[in-house]
C-alpha cells in the first residue's frame, strides 16, 4: 500500500499521459510541417481503410514469427529448466542484449546480403547468389532472432515450477515422451506460453527497424507507415490514428486468446 | 494378478558414489513388502529401479521370471505412487484417473466404467470433478492410488506415500492401504523411513542401510531378532550394552556390563569366555517395581532419573547403582489395579528375563 502512490504516479507519467496525447492528436487536424491544429476531426481515421492490406501483412508476419519463436523457445526453455547450469545458460540467452539491437539487425544484413557471408560462401562453390534480404522471409527471420529471448525467459520460469514428478508419473502411466510433452508439460506451462506470446506478438506487430532494414517494399509493416506519416508526410494525426489501431488490434488479439483459454 | 519381483545382485552408482551395493531381494506374489531404512540408504533408488526411472550398472530385475531392465518406464506393468502424489494439476480427479486409460485408447464407456469403479474403491465419487488443488492431502493420496491402479499393474510401488500427512491421518490411511491391498490382491512394495508404518502393515520387511540389505523378515522377526546393532537401534527403542563374557553355560552366558553388573543373557551366538559382545534389551521387556522382585535373577537397583508420561505407558530412565542409564517402558493396563505409579527420584528395582537380553554382535572372538 505504501508504494501505491508511487506506482500510480509512474503509470500516469510514463504510460497514461503519453497514450492520452496520442489518442488526443488522432482526433485533431494536421499542421502542414508537423504538429496539430486544435480543431476536432475524424479525418485521420477515414484514411485507415486504405491501409487494410498493410495491417493484414503486419498481422501475419507477426503471427508467423510468434509461432516460430514459441516453437523454438519451448525445447530451449525445457532444456534449461532441467539443466544443472541454469544460470550460465540463462546468461547466454540474454547475452545478445548487450549489443544494441540496430547493430544486430545490421549484422543480419552482413550475413544475408547479396554480397554477404552466405552468398560469398555459395559463390566459392560456384553457386548463383540468392536474394535473402528485402522480403518477408528476412523480416520473419530477424524478428524470430530478436524476440527469442523474450519467449525463452517466461517459458523457462513456468517450466521450472512444474513438478518433475508429474512428468515421471505420466511416463509411469504409459505415456511416451511426446505424450508427456503435449498432455502434461504444455498444459502446465500455459501461463508461460501466454506471456511469451504477448511478449513476442505485440512488439513484433509494431516492428519498425527490422522491416525497415531487412524488408523490402513487399514486407513493410504498419510501424514503417506510422514512422513515414510522422517523419516524412508530417501528418501527426494520421500517425496517431494508426498507432491507436495497432493498440486495438493487439488488444483484441490478446483478449481473444485469453478468452479461448478461459473457455477450455 | 500380483507380480513376483526378483532383484538379483544389483549394483548402482551415481558417479563414484555407490547407492546400491549388491542388493538381492525376492518379493512374493501379492505380498505387502516394505523397504525400510534411513534417508539416503538407497531405498527410493531401489524403487525407482523397479519402476524404470533409474538404470543399474550390474545385476538384474525380474518380474514374474522375466527381466524388465530393458523396458522403459512406460512399458513396465508396474505403477508408482510418488511422495508428492504427482497428480496432474490441470486435470480433474476423474481425468487424472482416466489418463492412463485414454493413452491406451479405451472407449468413452469403458473409461466411465473403470474410473467409476476406482472412484468407488477409494470412496471419492462425489469429488470426481474437483481439481487436485481442491483436495486434502489424504484425498490426493487416494486419487494417486486409483490412478496407479487404473492400468491394472501387477505391482504397485509406493514411495513414502504418507510422509506428507499428519500423524493421525497417517494411521488411518495406513489401515486403508492395508484394506486396499487385501481387496486388489496385487503386490505392494512400500518404501518408508518410518519403522512403525513398515512393521504395522507389512507381510515382510527389508531393512536397508548404506545401500545394503541388512535384514529381511516378518515384522516380528525384524523387531524381536535384529541381526546387528543397526537393526536393533533403527527399529524401536532398545538398551544396548557392551558386555564381557565371564562364563559359558548351556543356554546362557554370564556376562558383566560396565555400569550394570553381572547378569545372564541368552546364548544365541557363539562366544567364549573373555569375548566382548553387544547386547540388546528392549525397554518394554524390563519390569520395574518398588519392591524387590522374588522371581527374576537379573535384578538391579536404581533411581528414576526421568519419567515421560504418555498415557498408555510411562517411559522411565533409571540410573542403576553402577551408573548405567536404562530405558524402561511400563504399560498402564489396569487403572487403579496396577501398582502405584512410580515417580521421579523413586528408588526402584529393574529386572528382566535372561531370554530377553540377547547378543546382536560379537566384537572380539
Amino acid at each position: 500500500m505504501k508504494y501505491t502512490a508511487v506506482y500510480v504516479l509512474w503509470l500516469l507519467v510514463l504510460f497514461l499521459v503519453p497514450l492520452s496525447i496520442v489518442v488526443l492528436f488522432s482526433f485533431l487536424e494536421p499542421r502542414v510541417h508537423g504538429g496539430v491544429l486544435w480543431s476536432f476531426s475524424l479525418r485521420s481515421y477515414s484514411y485507415l481503410p486504405q491501409y487494410l492490406r498493410l495491417i493484414w501483412r503486419s498481422a501475419w508476419i507477426a503471427g508467423v514469427s510468434t509461432i516460430l519463436t514459441l516453437v523454438l523457445a519451448l525445447p530451449v526453455a525445457f532444456y534449461i529448466s532441467k539443466s544443472g547450469h541454469k544460470n550460465f545458460l540463462l546468461l547466454l540467452v540474454v547475452v545478445p542484449f548487450w549489443t544494441n539491437s540496430l547493430i544486430r539487425i545490421y549484422a543480419w544484413r552482413v550475413i544475408l546480403g547479396n554480397n554477404g557471408v552466405i552468398n560469398q560462401f555459395l559463390n566459392r562453390f560456384g553457386l548463383e547468389p540468392v536474394q535473402f534480404l528485402y522480403n518477408p522471409f528476412a523480416v520473419i527471420l530477424v524478428i524470430v532472432y530478436t524476440y527469442l529471448p523474450f519467449a525463452i525467459l517466461p517459458l523457462f520460469s513456468s517450466m521450472e515450477k512444474v513438478d518433475e514428478s508429474i512428468l515421471e508419473a505420466a511416463l509411469d502411466l504409459g505415456a511416451n515422451k511426446r505424450e508427456v510433452f503435449v498432455k502434461v508439460l504444455l498444459p502446465n506451462v500455459k501461463a508461460g506460453l501466454l506471456s511469451a506470446f504477448v511478449f513476442v506478438f505485440i512488439p513484433a506487430l509494431g516492428s519498425y527497424a527490422i522491416p525497415d532494414l531487412v524488408g523490402g517494399l513487399n514486407s513493410k509493416m504498419i510501424g514503417n507507415e506510422i514512422a513515414r506519416q510522422l517523419l516524412i508526410v508530417k501528418n501527426w494525426p494520421v500517425a496517431s490514428a494508426m498507432s491507436n489501431l495497432l493498440i486495438v488490434v493487439s488488444l483484441v488479439g490478446i483478449l481473444l486468446i485469453m478468452r479461448r483459454e478461459k473457455m477450455k | 494378478m500380483g507380480g513376483e519381483i526378483s532383484i538379483l545382485n544389483v549394483n548402482k552408482f551415481f558417479g563414484d558414489f555407490q547407492v546400491l551395493k549388491n542388493v538381492s531381494l525376492e518379493i512374493r506374489k501379492g505380498e505387502f513388502f516394505s523397504i525400510l531404512g534411513p534417508s539416503g540408504c538407497g531405498k527410493t533408488t531401489l524403487l525407482r529401479v523397479i519402476a524404470g526411472f533409474e538404470d543399474v550398472q550390474e545385476g538384474d530385475v525380474l518380474l514374474d521370471g522375466e527381466s524388465i531392465l530393458h523396458l522403459p518406464a512406460n512399458k513396465r506393468p508396474v505403477n508408482i505412487i510418488f511422495q508428492s502424489y504427482a497428480l496432474f494439476p490441470h486435470l480433474t480427479v476423474f481425468e487424472n484417473i482416466a489418463f492412463p486409460l485414454r493413452l491406451k485408447k479405451f472407449t468413452e464407456s469403458e473409461i466411465k466404467e473403470r474410473v467409476g469403479n476406482l472412484l468407488n474403491l477409494i470412496r471419492m465419487e462425489e469429488h470426481a470433478f474437483k481439481y487436485p488443488s481442491q483436495l486434502s492431502g489424504g484425498q490426493k493420496q487416494r486419487v494417486a492410488i486409483a490412478r496407479a491402479l487404473a492400468n491394472e499393474p501387477r505391482v504397485l510401488l509406493l514411495d513414502e506415500p504418507l510422509s506428507a500427512l499428519d500423524a493421525k491421518l497417517r494411521q488411518e490411511l495406513l489401515i486403508e492401504l492395508d484394506n486396499l491391498h487385501d481387496k486388489v490382491g496385487i503386490t505392494f512394495v512400500y518404501v518408508t523411513h518410518d519403522q512403525t508404518e513398515a512393521i504395522s502393515v507389512s507381510d515382510r520387511v527389508a531393512l536397508m542401510n548404506d545401500g545394503k540389505i541388512i535384514q529381511i523378515g516378518t515384522p516380528y522377526e525384524i523387531y524381536e531378532s535384529p541381526v546387528n546393532v543397526f537393526a536393533a537401534t533403527f527399529i524401536g527403542e532398545t538398551n544396548l550394552m557392551k558386555v564381557d563374557v565371564l562364563e559359558v553355560e548351556e543356554e546362557y552366558y554370564v556376562v558383566e556390563a560396565p555400569g550394570v553388573g553381572v547378569f545372564r543373557c541368552y546364548k544365541d551366538k557363539e562366544a567364549k569366555a573373555g569375548n566382548r559382545l553387544i547386547l540388546t534389551l528392549r525397554p518394554e521387556k524390563i519390569r520395574i517395581s518398588k519392591q524387590k522382585p522374588m522371581i527374576f535373577e537379573n535384578v538391579f537397583h536404581g533411581i528414576i532419573e526421568e519419567e515421560i508420561y504418555m498415557g498408555y505407558q510411562t517411559k522411565y530412565f533409571v540410573r542403576l547403582d553402577e551408573g548405567y542409564i536404562m530405558k524402561v517402558y511400563k504399560q498402564h493396563v489396569r487403572y487403579l489395579l496396577d501398582e502405584p505409579i512410580l515417580h521421579w527420584k523413586d528408588e526402584v528395582y529393574v529386572s528382566w528375563d535372561p531370554n530377553d537380553s540377547f547378543i546382536v554382535e560379537v566384537l572380539t572372538s
